[in-house]
């Protein structure tokens, strides 16, 4: 971790808990208050709760220009993303998603030229049903271990987190604790449920909220969607294409929708906000993600709308292109967040327990 | 870029743009007329003293909101009465109390949003509602209303000057960006705060030791407007040497430091001034009810300075701190650290302990009666010796919140001079507060006051201009 992000945090942490006026706001100050002295691991974990939604931040009598120059969530957001970078292994290569967006662009390339090579040598590019272009086994030879590297490497982030941050053994009721909570996503609804700050100043807003919710819900059903056919295939014996009344179309259409209009959505809301109260270091690493997610779900509703056309091959491809790039780069870019979340709120439900 | 020719034909002007300002804004403007704010402060620093508060004293018959219990009108008066030992005007203090009430619906469909009592702040629970966020989400709450329902607002206006002719304002000059400006508003509400930021006012009442006290709250209280309205004979009311003031950390910045640099070690210390002298009973009630005095008492000492000094014992018996102490190992080396006579120290902090008893009663939340015997002063409660290093020791200045010099107003929040009523002139918060307290404090009843009273000058102003 690097001490200087951690110190200042810690700089700011003390005035708030002398302060304490921004109590009932979100799980970070409740945290914060129990304490009469940080170390870094709390401030690391007090980082991973705060989900950046500013009500302190436009509530505070000492922000800059006051000489106390206070900006907790973007103290805190600093080391949250130097805590996923050095949780994260290799560490550059988190710093390179995080900061920029080349490497998002670039691993999407890299899927491509991966998957035509593919399609090119084994398949059949002018074929219109997508197992003509790339058989299944080819694809779960691409896919499986995209999915199972990072898949292990995230653990391993996360499994480093909770041990620094003093986790205790998971009890099922911490997970439920935590689960309602992201459901509702109530860290991103302050106190009083009417929203967070973000688009419009100190204006209470749900957009952000509901637009967040939009990208996890589509992403979580369009995950489903995947499984399911999966499912389907393994054990029903019933391959794709699926038709519209069927589960994964049922789940992945309604989710593939939800994503892109909750990436776009995502996306205009952050560029009207103020990049200076989050991490402006991260700025191009995360509208590159969230341009990659919305990409995901938009060229999967592509594909479905444009099968048995002449462009089945080539939009499967890029569909695949990016999907290999949100999984492959999923240990190192915004993606990962979620996941620390998620722990940071079970970690927290413990405390409270 | 503000076009400052709308401001000619405004209805009402509001001088000052903290809570009792804006609601006079919000009200004036729910009766449909013309208003405008004319704030010194820059945007960021907007809202006086009330972007450093938490909470308003609210009655109540039944639970409200996250008020538990009940605050009844005779309790609430009560507890002023004690405060202020007796020096209340009763007709006033009793219109605020009863009003206070309403206030908090009020409050809440104007976008304010409040929360339970912060934690260690347990003994308001009942008594005073918190505003989520603090007073600043409060003020961000009403200028958002106030926007939205057509007053006009400016920052960084200086008002300077308000023409008394007779029984009424004629006009209002203020400066903005180096020009002076004048509007003839119908009406005018001042809710511009005290004057404790005028440091050149305070040596008048206090002498030069003002200049070493530290200003709580925002810098642009600066009384001018307050000044020019007594120099033009407008009743007054308060004693210039009465205000607000509390023992803060010495090291807080000389404005706008806040809630932040209070210390509540005070009650598990010893607390000396420069010469190692102990000068008062740091145990004689618990701290939320004594830390208004400590202001005073220290404004007495030389160089208006003290230092609150502890073991490792008591470290950890009160809320943290934003500046970290002193620490020795010694009382010696503390002494030499804070520059202090060691010998001095060392006899006192001896002499202390000596007259130190029985510590098995020793609660450090509640009177305990642990006490010294044959000292002077006595410490006549949690008196228990300074002996467990490491020490620690904070140092104490007075912290003035607010003054009580100010406009005298009657019921309707109206101004007057010896002849009667200004016709025109309403005031709000604390430029007026002096009507109502004549000293001491009561927590949270300062928004009581600008909330009351800005709704009463508000409503009042715009029947006025219609």
């Amino acid at each position: 971790m690097r001490g200087e992000l951690i110190e200042e945090a810690r700089r700011q942490a003390t005035i708030c808990n002398a302060c304490r006026y921004c109590e009932s706001y979100c799980s970070v100050f409740p945290a914060l208050h129990e304490q009469r002295s940080l170390a870094d691991m709390d401030i690391v974990q007090l980082a991973n709760l705060c989900h950046n939604c500013r009500g302190c931040y436009y509530a505070c009598q000492y922000t800059t220009p006051h000489e106390f120059n206070i900006n907790l969530p973007n103290a805190l957001a600093e080391v949250r993303r130097d805590s996923w970078e050095e949780f994260a292994w290799p560490t550059p290569l988190a710093r390179a998603f995080h900061r920029k967006a080349w490497p998002s662009i670039l691993v999407i390339m890299i899927g491509f030229t991966l998957i035509f090579g593919i399609a090119k040598l084994f398949g059949d590019l002018s074929g219109n049903d997508f197992y003509q272009v790339l058989s299944h086994s080819l694809m779960i030879s691409i896919f499986l271990p995209a999915f199972v590297f990072p898949f292990i490497a995230l653990s391993l982030s996360l499994r480093r987190y909770w041990k620094s941050v003093g986790g205790k053994p998971i009890k099922a009721k911490d997970i439920i604790a935590t689960f309602r909570q992201v459901a509702t996503m109530k860290d991103l609804a302050a106190g009083h449920g009417q929203g967070c700050n973000f688009e419009d100043e100190d204006k209470f807003s749900q957009a952000r909220r509901y637009a967040h919710q939009a990208i996890m819900y589509g992403f979580l059903l369009c995950f489903a969607s995947t499984t399911s056919g999966t499912i389907l295939h393994y054990v029903f014996d019933i391959p794709a294409p699926y038709p519209l009344f069927s589960i994964p179309k049922l789940l992945g259409v309604p989710g593939g929708i939800l994503m892109v209009l909750g990436c776009a959505y995502m996306i205009v809301l952050k560029k009207r906000s103020n990049p200076n109260i989050g991490d402006p270091g991260a700025w191009n690493g995360d509208l590159a993600f969230i341009a990659l997610l919305g990409l995901v779900a938009f060229t999967g509703l592509a594909l479905w709308v444009g099968a048995n056309t002449a462009l089945t091959a080539w939009l499967l491809i890029i569909h695949l292109a990016t999907v290999f790039a949100l999984f492959i780069s999923a240990p190192y870019s915004k993606m990962a967040h979620g996941f620390y979340r998620l722990m940071a709120l079970i970690r927290d439900a413990q405390r409270i327990d | 870029m503000v076009d400052i020719s709308e401001f000619q034909n405004i209805d009402i002007a509001i001088i000052g743009g903290g809570n009792a300002a804006l609601c006079a804004a919000m009200t004036a403007a729910e009766h449909g007329a013309k208003v405008c704010i004319l704030e010194s402060a820059p945007k960021p620093f907007r809202g006086g003293n009330s972007r450093h508060t938490r909470n308003f004293r609210c009655m109540h018959q039944t639970p409200l909101g996250p008020l538990e219990g009940q605050y009844l009108a005779d309790e609430y008066f009560d507890d002023l009465m004690k405060v202020t030992d007796g020096k209340t005007d009763e007709s006033l203090a009793r219109m605020t109390i009863e009003e206070s009430e309403a206030c908090f619906s009020w409050l809440r469909a104007r976008g304010v949003h409040f929360q339970k009592a912060l934690s260690g702040t347990l003994s308001l629970s009942r008594t005073n509602a918190f505003f989520m966020g603090g007073g600043k989400s409060l003020v961000n709450a009403f200028y958002r209303y106030s926007e939205a329902a057509g007053v006009r607002v400016l920052y960084n206006a200086n008002v300077q000057t308000l023409d008394l002719d007779g029984q009424s304002v004629r006009s209002v000059s203020f400066k903005y960006e180096n020009e002076t400006h004048v509007i003839k508003p119908k009406a005018v509400i001042v809710a511009a705060g005290g004057f404790q930021s005028n440091i050149e006012w305070l040596e008048e009442a206090w002498g030069s030791g003002a200049r070493n006290f530290i200003i709580r709250g925002t810098k642009y209280n600066r009384g001018r407007v307050l000044k020019n309205l007594l120099d033009q004979g407008v009743n007054q009311t308060g004693d210039p040497t009465q205000c607000h003031a509390i023992a803060v950390d010495g090291r807080a910045p000389q404005f706008d430091g806040g809630i932040v640099t209070r210390l509540d070690c005070v009650p598990f210390s010893v607390v000396v001034n420069k010469k190692a002298k102990r000068f008062y009973d740091e145990g004689e009630d618990v701290w939320p009810k004594r830390y208004a005095i400590w202001g005073r008492l220290i404004a007495e000492q030389p160089d208006q300075e003290a230092v609150s000094i502890i073991d490792s014992q008591a470290y950890e018996l009160f809320l943290p701190s934003v500046f970290p102490p002193e620490k020795a190992h010694t009382i010696g080396e503390l002494a030499d650290k804070l520059g202090m006579p060691k010998q001095k120290l060392e006899k006192t902090i001896a002499d202390f302990n000596a007259a130190c008893g029985d510590l098995s009663g020793f609660h450090p939340t509640e009177l305990d009666g642990v006490r010294t015997t044959g000292l002077t002063p006595a410490k006549t409660n949690w008196a228990r010796p300074i002996e467990k290093p490491p020490f620690y020791a904070y140092s104490l200045k007075t912290g003035i919140t607010f003054t009580y010099l100010g406009l005298k107003v009657d019921r309707n929040a109206q101004c007057s001079n010896a002849i009667g009523p200004i016709e025109n002139l309403w005031a709000a918060g604390e430029t007026m507060a002096g009507s109502i307290l004549g000293q001491g404090y009561l927590a949270g009843f300062g928004m009581t006051i600008g909330t009351v009273f800005g709704r009463i000058a508000g409503a009042e102003a715009a029947n006025y201009a219609r």
